[in-house]
């Protein structure tokens, strides 16, 4: 007997048929992506299908690629004198930044960098999903707005708008929703820094709140790491090599 | 004579019934709300972004701060979602005692929702009550963590440590004499075990109490009844979860649909409401607020008559102990390593959620196998209920805004994030 999430998979495959870019299942999870241009329909297709009947829409995450896969530490090789300490060159966070690092620009396979990831429940059949749609273009990230189907969607895609600039395209109010007024800037961006790039303080003599540069500088407490641990390994790719 | 067709009332941010920081627009129409436009983001920290810079293991502390009434059950869906990376399972001991203190926690927000509500509303009693409560149970935190609300008790493959053979007890002071300080102490003889059996048999009185004080009270009823009003539908729609959305009707609750640690073997009610009003979502969070003793019950049984290990003995995520280290240069090895650089998760893209006090709270957490996440977004069930401020206050009264905003359960800390 096939799995729920195997059922499921097949039922969303039949169901989407050419919107469906890749589908697969991880962890006991569905996991699909689906083209820009059908991700309406195939969200409509989602919500109102019988056999997937997902009423509700719980999240959309933005996410920002464009550094996925960067570590800071080198792993592979040792030298004589062991690995290197310190974190030099550019790191997530820091991508763009201009300051004492010089400024790094951004190299993303274009039209992978940004994605929405939405989450969808379905309480009547009990299942789940994941629907991951990449924006085509990386330098106007835009989606079509999923608000008419579900209307949770409004206040989570002015989030992802906020946090990343992805523009929802037929949004009915987009604004920003978590920044300050008046921001500069999509701060979940990965070429955003974490220290940002404005501080704030009280001036006495102007008698009001002003905006100025960062004064402190980008740190690393620890640095990213990424080790081929081999409990990971694919056990088929293991028995290739050997 | 000019019409005065509307105006703009502006509600909040420093305002006592905003619950923390929301700013909240109002285009009036006399006295009848037209439009309720909410600004949050005033206590935005970027704990997803921070999260993103930080070893797995250090940001479990930001999960407490997040809705801060409800610190544990936050922590058990990052845990839960980085458990599910690594694809580990807490030993049988530890899935139980997150099962109890995941329970504990919703008494200790439904015990802050009912206070704030009430005292919303205009009933003050109800406030003290629950919070001479809660500070028992802040007590049961502090003795498994040391913080009686920030734990950070929660860690991948198991918890911190395992529950204390003896409860903190009070010292005479200057403050308390001797008699005092012997019946402070009365229940604080025994385990912390001890202490939490006596508190549900107490407790039970207490929900009694605060039902009377407001269930059939006809000031409470004029103020909650038939306000606010959400179908199943627009329940469903709205992204609803949680307490929100049992009180219209629907029934689903993830402990008994998609039950994570040990709550399959539990035994517990799910209440529903039949309006979808303020009112049957008060009656709804009081029941869960018994069931909750239920839970805590069978839990303490198990505890009782069960030991073992609380932690998995798999020093890749989790720490040897001092002992060990002492005489074991391996130990030490995997400390340091530890607690500099972390573990690494295979890379992935996982989702977890638990029923958190208010809803639905889920961890997405994308994994290109480093030391960090690579994203980390976390779902606040608050988030999707301020959303649905404007649709439930419309056509309300300016005085009944306080009510919506009570009977949402609303804390800044998970909306903003």
């Amino acid at each position: 007997m096939p799995s729920k999430t195997e059922t499921l998979l097949e039922a969303v495959k039949r169901a989407l048929g050419d919107h469906l870019v890749a589908a697969k299942q991880d962890y006991g999870e569905v996991d699909i992506e689906v083209a820009p241009a059908g991700l309406y329909t195939a969200m409509e297709t989602l919500r109102d299908h019988d056999e997937l009947a997902f009423a509700q829409l719980l999240d959309i995450a933005g996410v920002d690629y464009a550094a996925y896969g960067e570590d800071e530490w080198i792993t592979d090789e040792a030298t004589n004198t062991g690995f290197s300490r310190g974190v030099d060159g550019f790191t997530t966070g820091r991508l763009g930044l201009t300051g004492i690092y010089g400024v790094q620009p951004i190299s993303a396979n274009t039209g992978r960098r940004f994605a929405a990831v939405y989450h969808l429940l379905s309480i009547q059949h009990n299942h789940r999903i994941r629907v991951r749609c990449f924006a085509a273009d990386d330098d106007l990230p835009m989606l079509d707005s999923i608000v008419p189907l579900w209307a949770s969607a409004n206040w989570q895609e002015r989030e992802a708008f906020d946090l990343y600039g992805i523009v929802f395209n037929g949004h009915p109010d987009l604004r920003r929703i978590l920044t300050d007024y008046g921001f500069v800037g999509h701060p979940f961006r990965k070429d955003f820094p974490l220290i940002g790039n404005v501080e704030v303080r009280y001036d006495e003599n102007r008698g009001r709140v002003v905006y100025e540069p960062v004064s402190i500088e980008p740190r690393v407490l620890v640095p990213r790491v990424i080790r081929d641990d081999n409990r990971y390994a694919d056990p088929a790719e293991g028995a290739a090599d050997a | 004579m000019p019409e005065i067709s509307s105006y703009t009332v502006n509600f909040g941010p420093q305002h006592p019934a905003a619950h923390g920081v929301l700013r909240l627009v109002l285009e009036m129409d006399g006295e009848v709300v037209r439009r309720a436009d909410p600004h949050i983001g005033l206590l935005h920290r970027a704990t997803e972004k921070l999260a993103e810079t930080k070893p797995f293991n250090q940001s479990i502390g930001y999960m407490d701060r997040l809705d801060y009434v409800s610190m544990m059950c936050n922590e058990h869906a990052y845990v839960l979602a980085i458990e599910k990376l690594l694809g580990v399972r807490p030993p049988e001991r530890a899935q139980y005692i997150r099962v109890m203190f995941d329970e504990i926690t919703r008494i200790l927000n439904h015990l802050l929702w009912i206070g704030a509500h009430g005292l919303d509303v205009g009933a003050m009693t109800v406030f003290l009550y629950a919070f001479k409560e809660r500070e028992e149970l802040m007590d049961c935190y502090e003795a498994v963590s040391g913080a009686r609300m920030h734990a950070t008790y929660y860690r991948p493959g198991g918890v911190y440590r395992d529950l204390p053979d003896r409860m903190p007890r009070y010292r005479v002071s200057e403050y308390h004499n001797e008699k005092d300080i012997q019946r402070m102490n009365a229940e604080r003889e025994g385990s912390m075990l001890d202490f939490l059996e006596a508190f549900c048999d107490r407790f039970s009185g207490t929900i009694e109490e605060i039902e009377t004080l407001l269930t059939d009270n006809r000031i409470w009823k004029q103020r909650l009844v038939d306000v606010a009003v959400v179908s199943p539908e627009r329940a469903l729609q709205l992204g609803f979860t949680g307490p929100m959305l049992r009180g219209s009707g629907v029934e689903w609750d993830l402990r008994r649909k998609q039950p994570y640690e040990v709550y399959d073997r539990m035994e517990f009610d799910i209440p529903v409401g039949t309006n979808g009003d303020c009112y049957d979502r008060y009656l709804v969070r009081m029941e869960e607020l018994r069931q909750s003793v239920a839970i805590i019950r069978q839990c303490i049984d198990w505890l009782r008559r069960n030991n073992g290990p609380v932690m998995l003995n798999d020093h890749k995520i989790a720490p040897p102990s001092r002992e060990e280290m002492k005489d074991d240069m391996e130990s030490l090895i995997h400390h340091f390593k530890l607690f500099t650089e972390g573990y690494c998760t295979p890379p992935g893209e996982v989702y977890a959620s638990v029923e958190a006090p208010k809803g639905e709270f889920g961890a997405y957490i994308v994994s290109d196998g480093a030391n960090k996440p690579y994203r980390l977004k976390l779902r606040a069930p608050g988030f999707a209920h301020m959303s649905a401020m404007d649709e439930m206050a419309q056509g309300h009264m300016l005085a009944d805004v306080v009510t919506i905003m009570g009977t949402l359960d609303i804390v800044f800390g998970e909306v903003d994030r």
